[in-house]
């Protein structure tokens, strides 16, 4: 098992149609557009973007998961991690400015609160983008490796209690300021955990064949079973 | 020797790194290395005894996570004093010649504390507890804390140390890049409050390498009266053969941290990567320095849990408005337990500019205690603003000190004998800036010199508590000018002596002076320049009255306290001279208008397009021309409500607009409330409101209050995490005919199952509405609920036809 590594990330981009998506608008009434352009100037320097993590070997977390093919008793993560040599776990965080936000404005201001929980949800997906963007780079570079989605504890069967073994072997407290409370939830909230598995194309010819639909099939939206959802991307 | 005695004329070497010689030991990924005192304490042993060999004068225990949410209390109580018999046989066996001490070292409890996480304080401080009490045995002389990332964390930790131990207490955070702890305190408000607690140190470790950390040090060089510690990393970790290897190197270590000694820092060793070769090299390094002395920085401050404020360089404004005195709509408030008023109040405050706020919520017939730490509590979780605590109740202000994050100012201690003697103590245990009233047993002297007098026999009483005169704050008291000719003279040449003389800082309330006065604004303006110009180091004052921000502002420029004039310019800007006339503005807003709205009234479209000020500005403008409040209610915010509602069930207009509006109707409703007495209300029936036991998440359920509200229901809003007996007591109190409730997460939604078969029982005429994200309209009915509602509007339909 590899040491415990942190990165510390400038802002990375805001993205204004994410933001509308999170707020439940699929189209923008120019108060609306205000509204976010207001607290998005209120955001600036309250955030800080920061991840740990740590690389292992498929055997050192099926060792982790328990189970020595179904890591975690997870069918769902173990069709995502199938052919990979290796596995990233991180934990990404924009830190606890955001939650003083919603807080604040969830008293006395609820379409503000609204603004600020949908753009802290898009601020902590656009840094963990980030991070595998810069994974992907280093991984190809390092011989042709590929990375698998990001896949998250509470994911379809992928047990929430394995945050704790996630907190456990990431210092998450202690590296970024993460803490786990007792109901598994994240504090900050704005914050993921995940693992992602990396497959080697070249020497892997069974899953080569699957892996590139693989991911254009089962990310994002695609790999969420609910099809009702408000927020679900066209 | 008692380590408070060796670290007066020494300079002090700690110990380095634990972690990474227990892993290259063999300790494993996600092992707990506090277990290896129990199960490996030769090694634990061994590294004590390098780092002594290497030079340490202080040697901390290997307890750094050992706590109760880890290890069970026999099991943590075992680990524990394995640790110090481990670390203290090292210092028998150790040859080494200088003077060595042992230290408890407790580190963070891996949990945020509330209201950010789940932790509640009081919890925290005994989860501290039962290290000390642990630990405080023979053979320890110091507690360390360290790594501290949150300022409350701190203090829940420094007064568990406090309250269980006579051993002196060292206490160290980890800042960020930023220069701020993770929960976003600066260095100087860390320094007040843990030096106001009475710790015996204070510094910086971890998180950074030790040129990432010189303006952190600089800070609390600048701001500490106590000695200041260092122990930073060794730099960024890289994986070399599977080793983690540091980029700061020894040598280079050594001579950053006898840089940071000739700059005043007194304590100095190593954290995560450093060995005892990283020490023995910064003992080399030092070698024959003498330490910078400590000397007092006499800053008198009070901070909250980002930033300090100091007092006696600009003026410090402070907030009045938290305090149902005189006013109606306040004390609704209070007695309707509705804390968003409060908060309200609070923030508006901020924006107006005051520096700090002053929280009084005392009425006969309150919970004082209760009301008054919740208060606390839920305005620092909305604004960063320094409090300032006021109440005549010393065990309410006690409860409020003690939940207090930050330094707080105390409002107030007197003259008297008795009064002394329940403040001071308070002053003493958790630190404070106090405002002292120069008043006696006898009553106000009118004269400068008798209540300067009084002041000299509060300094005096206080330094026999050991509190110095630089936390202390005269209010030279303001008298009614009309009533008292020349009073305010007095009161001005009282505050002028305390400054210059007895060399200490002043407070006044200043709108005492003009009660019975026509324009009182003018007067108290007036008033305060003079007070100002006297050398009056800060205020309680009302920051809506133009006057009073009209002569700060210009006080400052006119001192040279506002760079460029910068701020005064600012707020000339925004609040010119001749204000235009009171109606102008919403005349032309009713005149000219959008095509899709020209149906409405100025005030509909206004609440249409989610306009608060504007709404709140025209429905005064109608109750001034004797409007009817009821029509105003009916025919104007509900019908601009029930236009955006329709848009948004028929999905043309969405939920941010929705709440805009909401707000703006909101705007409108607090001008009608403010000019209602308790027979005239028009509040329709009360709805009981809650997220469920367990449930933290409330944006979904502030939203459907804030509809309901403006549909003219009385929202008793519960809060979030609230248990089900609570909810069906709030149902029987208020006969309430329907109760709503919230959860987010799967969770939580026995819980909400457990509510609703309790309101059966106890409350089966109340008709339950339920909603969250993991609910739908099978799974609803399923746990009993009378109404799945999708959304707000739902919810106010739903509610609408009830009765």
């Amino acid at each position: 098992m590899d040491i415990i590594r942190v990165k510390n990330y400038e802002e990375p981009p805001f993205d204004k149609g994410e933001i509308l998506r999170y707020m439940g608008c699929r189209q923008a009434s120019s108060q609306t557009m205000d509204l976010i352009d207001l607290c998005i100037a209120e955001i600036k320097d309250k955030l800080s973007y920061k991840v740990c993590f740590r690389s292992m070997s498929m055997e050192e977390f099926l060792v982790l998961g328990k189970n020595k093919k179904v890591p975690f008793g997870s069918s769902a993560l173990c069709a995502n991690l199938d052919g990979c040599i290796s596995v990233i776990i991180f934990a990404a965080t924009i830190g606890i400015g955001i939650d003083r936000l919603i807080n604040r404005y969830s008293r006395i201001s609820p379409s503000k609160a609204l603004c600020f929980q949908a753009i802290g949800a898009e601020r902590i997906e656009s840094l963990c983008n980030l991070f595998n963007k810069e994974l992907k780079e280093k991984k190809v570079k390092e011989g042709g490796l590929l990375l698998r989605p990001r896949f998250s504890p509470g994911y379809g069967d992928f047990p929430l209690s394995v945050q704790k073994e996630f907190f456990r072997l990431l210092e998450c407290p202690r590296k970024i300021g993460l803490t786990l409370n007792d109901s598994l939830l994240m504090s900050p909230s704005k914050s993921v955990t995940a693992v992602i598995g990396i497959y080697d194309r070249i020497c892997n010819e069974k899953t080569a064949a699957r892996s590139p639909r693989y991911e254009v099939e089962n990310t994002g939206c695609n790999a969420c079973p609910k099809a009702d959802c408000e927020f679900r991307r066209k | 020797m008692k380590i408070t005695d060796y670290m007066k004329n020494n300079l002090v070497i700690l110990d380095g790194g634990m972690g990474t010689l227990l892993q290259e030991a063999g300790l494993s990924a996600g092992e707990h290395p506090e277990m290896w005192n129990l199960s490996h304490p030769k090694v634990i042993k061994k590294i004590h005894l390098d780092y002594f060999d290497a030079g340490s004068n202080i040697i901390n225990t290997n307890t750094f996570g050992a706590n109760s949410l880890k290890f069970s209390p026999s099991h943590l109580d075992k680990i524990v004093k394995a640790a110090v018999a481990n670390a203290v046989s090292a210092r028998d066996e150790s040859k080494a010649p200088q003077e060595k001490f042992v230290a408890l070292d407790i580190g963070p409890c891996g949990k945020l504390l509330k209201p950010y996480g789940d932790f509640d304080f009081e919890d925290a401080v005994e989860l501290f507890a039962q290290i000390v009490r642990a630990g405080d045995i023979p053979g320890v002389d110091l507690i360390f804390i360290e790594t501290m990332s949150d300022s409350y964390e701190t203090k829940a930790a420094l007064l568990a140390a406090k309250e269980n131990s006579d051993l002196p207490v060292f206490v160290s955070n980890a800042y960020g890049e930023d220069g701020k702890l993770m929960t976003g305190a600066d260095p100087a408000a860390m320094v007040a409050l843990i030096e106001g607690m009475g710790a015996d140190a204070v510094g910086a470790n971890c998180s950074l390498e030790p040129k990432q950390l010189r303006g952190v040090i600089t800070e609390l060089l600048a701001n500490a009266s106590i000695p200041v510690l260092l122990k930073p990393n060794a730099g960024i970790p890289r994986e070399i053969d599977g080793r983690a290897v540091y980029s700061t190197l020894p040598d280079e270590f050594a001579s950053d941290l006898k840089e940071a000694v000739t700059a005043g820092v007194r304590l100095i060793g190593g954290c995560c990567g450093t060995d005892p070769e990283y020490i023995k090299k910064i003992k080399q390094a030092t070698e024959g320095m003498i330490p910078v002395p400590v000397t007092d920085k006499n800053i008198s401050c009070v901070s909250s849990y980002t930033h300090a404020v100091s007092f006696g360089f600009a003026p410090v404004l402070i907030g009045e408005r938290i305090n149902p005195t005189g006013k109606k709509r306040f004390k609704q408030a209070l007695i309707e337990n509705d804390m968003d008023y409060i908060l309200q109040e609070g923030i508006n405050q901020q924006e107006k500019g005051v520096h700090v706020l002053d929280v009084n919520v005392g009425l006969p017939d309150i919970d004082e205690e209760a009301v008054l730490s919740r208060s606390v509590f839920e305005l620092q979780s909305v604004t960063d603003l320094p409090l300032q605590i006021d109440t005549a109740d010393a065990a309410a202000m006690e409860k409020a000190l003690r939940l207090y994050n930050g330094k707080a100012m105390i409002n107030s201690v007197s003259g008297k004998e008795s009064s002394m003697e329940k403040i001071f103590p308070l002053v003493k245990k958790y630190g404070g800036l106090v405002v002292a009233l120069t008043l006696d047993d006898d009553g106000i002297p009118d004269t400068a010199e008798g209540r300067v007098a009084i002041a000299r026999r509060i300094l005096a009483r206080a330094s026999e508590y050991g509190i110095s005169k630089k936390n202390i704050i005269f209010d030279t008291l303001t008298m009614t000018v009309s009533a008292a000719p020349g009073a305010a003279c007095e009161t001005l040449k009282a505050l002028e002596i305390i400054k210059n003389e007895l060399g200490c800082h002043t407070s006044l309330g200043v709108s005492n002076v003009s009660f019975g006065l026509p324009g009182r604004d003018m007067i108290n303006g007036t008033f305060f320049a003079c007070a100002l110009e006297k050398g009056l180091s800060a205020a309680i004052m009302n920051p809506y009255s133009a006057e009073m921000m009209k002569t700060y502002y210009s006080f400052r420029a006119l001192h040279n306290m506002d760079e460029n004039c910068g701020e005064y310019i600012d707020f000339a800007e925004k609040n010119p001279l001749q204000p235009a006339g009171k109606n102008s503005g919403s005349a032309e807003f009713s005149t000219t208008g959008e095509n899709s709205n020209t149906e409405l009234s100025g005030l509909q479209r206004a609440i249409a397009k989610g306009l608060k000020d504007k709404a709140g500005e025209l429905t005064q403008a109608m109750l001034d021309e004797g409007l009817d409040p009821m029509n105003i209610i009916q025919d104007e915010i509900i019908f601009a409500l029930d236009v955006v509602g329709a848009g948004f069930e028929a999905k043309k207009i969405y939920l941010p607009q929705l709440l805009m509006s909401a707000e703006a109707a909101k705007a409108s409703f607090e001008r009608i409330k403010a000019i209602m007495t308790s027979d005239t209300s028009v509040d329709r029936f009360p709805v009981v409101i809650a997220t469920v036991h367990g449930d933290i998440h409330d944006i979904g359920k502030n939203i459907v209050k804030l509809l309901l509200e403006n549909y003219g229901f009385k929202v008793i809003d519960l809060g979030k995490d609230v248990p089900p007996e609570d909810i069906a007591a709030a149902v029987i109190e208020n006969h309430a005919p329907a109760a709503g409730l919230s959860a987010l997460m799967t969770t939580t939604v026995p819980a909400m199952e457990e509510t609703i078969s309790l309101l059966r029982k106890q409350a089966p005429w109340c008709k339950i509405i339920v909603g969250g994200a993991v609910l739908n309209k099978e799974y609803a009915s399923r746990i009993g609920a009378d109404k799945y509602a999708k959304d707000a509007m739902e919810t106010v339909r739903y509610t609408d036809g009830i009765k």
